[in-house]
């Protein structure tokens, strides 16, 4: 029960308690708080409303070279460029669906692994321990080097005649050949790994923040009731962590989908086939070749594909909370 | 303490701040009549860094500024950015002045009509359009059109080849044909060196062999209404005969098919692969440690007998051009710029410090372009070079067919057999995601 209740308390902690509105002088003082949101309100607008709708009625132009310099002339052409990209019968619109599929596995296993070794360490550095604060630091190195720094370093270790990844392989007898890892199948691994090494330290900084919040007497009343190791984990760690998984998961995926710097910076600028993700596809298939709205349409369906993934999740983590 | 200041008093600072910042955003930075003229010029990466570039630059910038009372502030743009800021420039119609574009991009930039046409009274104002070398000045523009562009810096492709290992196998003068090249390499192949390196990974290296080589077997990329026409037979012949230097020949190792960083030319400069082609390779081969001695340059090889059709061209017209935007508020002095920096002077200063070729034809007899490779490169783009097409599509062929090429390279290296319906299918597959 109280595994279950306690959460609760956890979930909303940002709103703090209104103070009662007195109404003498109130429509003077109410101005003030609406003037200082200005500056904010303006921000959200020029940084991300303004460009996503202009982003909206670029996809609906014919938007090329010869028009770049003067939108006003480029000709509106409605759905058409949503019509050539998506429609599944062409070439184009194949490697698209393709880079789709490949996007969403990509995703699935880096947020999933990433998850995973951010749950497992932050469990072992749960109780402290001599060394503990030099661990936590190395693990979240990843997350502070810069990254253009760490994935051109990866793509040197993963060269196949000079790399790094491959000596280490060989040298250990785990395989008797160099495999390439930039290009062919198992780039798709290499660009995972990255995606992982890059990600977990943030899955770890967060969980490890939940996990302060779990007050220590839970743990003894389980323990107390004969709860071993795992089932503390099940029934004590996993569920007082569900408001951090929530959004844990939810931002992992929208950055893991949108992921652009690792495989542009792994790849040299053009993704092999294997991992075709698709924010280098669009970059690739569209920008790259001047053909701005199609590539407009192509990020506007990413968006909205994005949208409905993330509405539907916090429909399902909803309604999943209210019938706990 | 904000608690203890009257409402009112913050109201007001808040407002002031707002329009203060408002008023500022809408501030105009044009200059007041009569100050000196200042120009911003864009230049693209040409030397060993950034740093380097802005070093050789600034020293003949302040000699323009001494002559003509025009300053000029220079950034140097690297080649991963460039081609997004000059679009970035473009849209917004604010930006430099002068900028240097990379000539296969021209046509593309000149649909977008942000650049001054040299039209003939502007080229004349720069010199006139008979001063520059006619292959450079093809590369600068759509055919039948103004250039939309100047050209200050040529390049052709080599064949850059270590003259030790030459010797070694007993070699006693460059490959002239592919097949006397194919021998050679099979020759120099072995004990963990190759005969010849590939920047297999690299799209735009890939795109213009694939010009060149199509060019050799008789194809065209685009038709003369600037349709792609990418996996005619011709094509896929060129293609094939390049894949298959690693997927037949085995005359190049197989891990070229990931290099897009330039490790071809640190392969050769190290002595792990014989045979490079490239275009003016001689200023990145210094910086590796290899002697100019150590190699020699040569044209790139010909087909010994050539399908009809096929065309006496060994390298494309590489090379940068200069282009004016046009919202500059300084045409004049900008144009005084360009005719400062394709000058004789500045000509043989510049491109003898870069390894490149004049693009004016009254310095290329200078002492400054007597080595070897700048002779060669000279004669290659005197006589066998061809611009890539002057279509604006032209960024889609580099894209889409240098990619083909990437993953057939893969493949090759993966020890997959590249037959010609594999070529024609990739090119297929490429020619059906063009755009018009």
């Amino acid at each position: 029960m109280t595994a279950t209740t306690a959460p609760d308390r956890l979930r909303r902690p940002a709103t703090p308690p209104r103070a009662p509105a007195r109404p003498a002088r109130r429509t003077r003082r109410s101005l003030l708080p609406y003037l200082l949101l200005v500056p904010a309100v303006v921000l959200e607008l020029g940084v991300h409303v303004v460009p996503m709708v202009v982003g909206v009625w670029m996809s609906l132009l014919e938007l090329t070279q010869f028009h770049i310099r003067d939108w006003s002339t480029a000709p509106f052409v409605g759905l058409d460029n949503y019509r050539a990209t998506l429609d599944v019968d062409t070439a184009a619109g194949q490697e698209l669906l393709h880079s789709f599929w490949v996007t969403a596995a990509y995703t699935v296993a880096s947020v999933g692994l990433s998850w995973l070794l951010g749950i497992a360490a932050a469990v072992v550095l749960q109780r402290p321990f001599r060394g503990r604060a030099f661990l936590r630091t190395l693990f979240l190195t990843p997350y502070a080097l810069p990254i253009y720094a760490a994935v051109v370093t990866w793509s040197f270790m993963f060269q196949r005649d000079t790399g790094l990844v491959n000596q280490v392989l060989l040298d250990t007898g785990i395989t008797d050949h160099r495999p390439f890892w930039l290009i062919g199948g198992n780039s798709f691994v290499a660009v995972l790994v990255v995606s992982v090494w890059r990600s977990w330290p943030f899955a770890f900084l967060c969980l490890m923040a939940g996990l302060q919040n779990v007050p220590d007497d839970m743990y003894e009343a389980a323990y107390i009731d004969g709860a071993g190791f795992w089932r503390r984990f099940q029934y004590v760690t996993l569920p007082m962590l569900r408001p951090v998984n929530q959004v844990l998961l939810l931002v992992l995926f929208l950055w893991t989908f949108n992921d652009f710097n690792t495989p542009y910076l792994l790849f040299g600028g053009s993704a092999p086939p294997a991992a075709d993700l698709v924010s280098i596809h669009i970059y690739q298939s569209s920008f790259i070749i001047w053909d701005f709205g199609a590539g407009s349409a192509m990020s506007v369906t990413l968006l909205l594909f994005l949208l409905v993934v993330t509405a539907g999740y916090l429909f399902l983590t909803r309604r999943r909370r209210s019938d706990a | 303490m904000a608690i203890g200041l009257p409402k009112r008093l913050l109201t007001t600072a808040a407002t002031a701040l707002l329009l203060a910042a408002g008023l500022a955003a809408c501030g105009d930075s044009a200059e007041p009549a009569g100050a000196p003229k200042t120009l911003t010029y864009w230049a693209s990466n040409q030397g060993s860094s950034l740093d380097a570039d802005k070093q050789i630059l600034q020293p003949e910038l302040d000699k323009f500024e001494r002559q003509t009372g025009i300053k000029v502030t220079v950034e140097v743009v690297p080649w991963s950015d460039l081609l997004n800021r000059l679009l970035a420039a473009a849209t917004s119609g604010q930006g430099p002045d002068v900028v240097n574009i990379g000539n296969t991009w021209s046509a593309s930039l000149q649909a977008t009509g942000a650049f001054i046409p040299f039209d003939d009274a502007t080229i004349a104002a720069v010199g006139g359009k008979d001063r520059f070398v006619p292959a450079a000045l093809a590369a600068a523009g759509a055919a039948g059109k103004p250039p939309t562009a100047v050209p200050i810096y040529s390049l052709a492709y080599a064949l850059y080849y270590n003259k030790k290992m030459f010797a070694d196998a007993g070699i006693t003068a460059p490959p002239a044909t592919w097949e006397d090249l194919v021998t050679a390499g099979r020759k120099l192949t072995g004990g963990g060196k190759w005969g010849l390196a590939v920047e297999g990974a690299n799209i735009s290296e890939n795109a213009h062999h694939a010009f060149t080589f199509g060019q050799q077997y008789g194809g065209e990329w685009f038709d003369a209404a600037g349709k792609a026409t990418f996996d005619t037979p011709q094509n896929v012949a060129a293609i094939k005969r390049y894949i298959d230097f690693m997927a037949v020949d085995k005359i190049a190792n197989p891990s070229n098919a990931e290099y897009a960083q330039n490790q071809s030319v640190s392969d050769f400069a190290n002595g792990k692969a014989a045979m490079l082609l490239w275009q003016a390779a001689g200023s990145a081969l210094k910086a590796q440690n290899m002697s100019p001695d150590a190699y020699g340059v040569a044209p790139v090889p010909f087909l010994a007998s050539p399908p009809s059709g096929g065309k006496r061209v060994n390298s494309m017209v590489a090379g940068i051009n200069m282009a004016v935007f046009k919202h500059t508020k300084n045409r004049d002095a900008a144009l005084q710029f360009v005719k400062f920096m394709t000058s004789d002077e500045e000509q043989v200063i510049l491109n003898r410090t870069y390894g490149s070729l004049p693009s004016v034809k009254t310095v290329a007899g200078d002492a400054a372009f007597a080595a070897p490779e700048q002779k060669a490169l000279a004669e290659v783009l005197g006589s066998t070079a061809a611009p890539l097409p002057q279509v604006p599509a032209e960024s889609q062929f580099e894209t889409l067919v240098g990619t083909a090429m990437k993953e057939l390279f893969a493949d090759a290296a993966s020890g997959k057999q590249i037959t010609e319906e594999m070529v024609k299918a990739k090119l297929t597959n490429a020619q059906q995601q063009v755009r018009s």
